[in-house]
């Protein structure tokens, strides 16, 4: 148990703060990203950064990375699955919708 | 006649306090905590997910009226509720640190100040719909948005009635989330209280654990949240 324990605690504190640095840093180039003319890449690359973030957020602050049941790791993938399949597929309806 | 000195005997062997007896072993009961927290979240996504499509939908339709409305929004309030959102993620990540580590005084401390910085959240949120009140664009009776040039076309106005969509889903979304920020809140005040008592240990911790999740995924909405409100189309 201790020795479990002390593997997977063996000071993870330096990885928190670079993350904390890496989200901090990745809000102020979302913010510079806007007020830059990339025309249809604006959005582009806000949501970009934005999933680069949540994805750091998940892994490193929620433990996704060290999660010891892999079925957390199917419910991640799933629940983005099915996220994608919403919104993907009613943006290509519309996308396609030439009429409206 | 067993008594009570043989009844502590039932257990012996490898009883750890902290383990319920239906599962074998603590590593066993942590993961299962995690997992079902896991779940509830990915019903959360689906929660938000929707809100999300309908919020792509219109974007995609009105997109200039869209535009125009999010400029109106105050980016500054916006970009520091991020950070102070992700700055309460790593008071977060040291809770749960130091309860897996037994140090008391900093769970203490990072569960307070993760609440300081939930309550500096909601406030700049307050501040942000109060001016949202007073320039009238709560979509309602009372909403005004006349003559409000799109961004890129200074000679074309947005509708009105399209603007109201946007605020509408801003304040839906927004509302939502901070309706989970307070929940959150809540959440933390109780695990401030347990800490407090010294009720965590290395071996048990899972309440700290989990509301820590549910405390990131608040702040992962917050993160998609931000751009896709305040800086639609934002360059001069």
């Amino acid at each position: 148990m201790s020795a479990h324990s002390s593997a997977a605690t063996s000071s993870p504190l330096k990885g928190y703060f670079a993350v904390w640095i890496a989200l901090l840093v990745g809000t102020g180039l979302t913010v510079y990203a806007a007020t830059l003319d990339l025309a249809p890449y604006n959005a582009a690359v806000a949501l970009g950064i934005a999933t680069i973030k949540a994805t750091l957020v998940a892994l490193f602050f929620m433990h996704v990375w060290h999660a010891g049941e892999k079925l957390i790791k199917v419910v991640v993938i799933s629940a983005l699955f099915f996220l994608l399949l919403l919104l993907g597929l009613t943006m290509t309806d519309y996308a396609a919708r030439l009429w409206s | 006649m067993p008594d009570s000195s043989t009844a502590t005997g039932l257990h012996t062997g490898a009883h750890n306090p902290a383990l319920l007896h239906h599962f074998a072993e603590p590593e066993q009961q942590r993961d299962a905590a995690s997992l079902g927290m896991w779940v509830f979240l990915a019903t959360e996504v689906m929660f938000f997910g929707g809100l999300f499509c309908a919020y792509l939908v219109y974007r995609r339709w009105y997109f200039q009226d869209f535009a125009a409305a999010s400029k109106t929004i105050n980016m500054g309030y916006g970009a520091t509720n991020t950070a102070v959102l992700i700055c309460s993620s790593l008071t977060v990540v040291l809770a749960v640190w130091a309860a897996q580590t037994a140090r008391r005084t900093l769970l203490i401390t990072s569960l307070i100040l993760t609440m300081i910085l939930g309550l500096a959240f909601l406030g700049i949120k307050g501040i942000e719909y109060r001016e949202k009140f007073v320039e009238h664009h709560v979509p309602g009776p009372s909403f005004s948005f006349e003559k409000v040039p799109i961004p890129g076309h200074p000679d074309q106005y947005a509708n009105p009635r399209h603007a109201q969509i946007f605020f509408s889903l801003y304040f839906v979304m927004t509302g939502l989330h901070a309706l989970h920020m307070i929940i959150g809140l809540g959440i933390f005040l109780w695990l401030l209280g347990m800490a407090w008592k010294g009720r965590f240990t290395p071996e048990w911790h899972t309440p700290v654990e989990i509301g820590g999740l549910y405390w990131h995924f608040v702040d992962i909405v917050w993160i998609y949240l931000f751009p896709l409100l305040y800086l639609i189309d934002r360059h001069p």
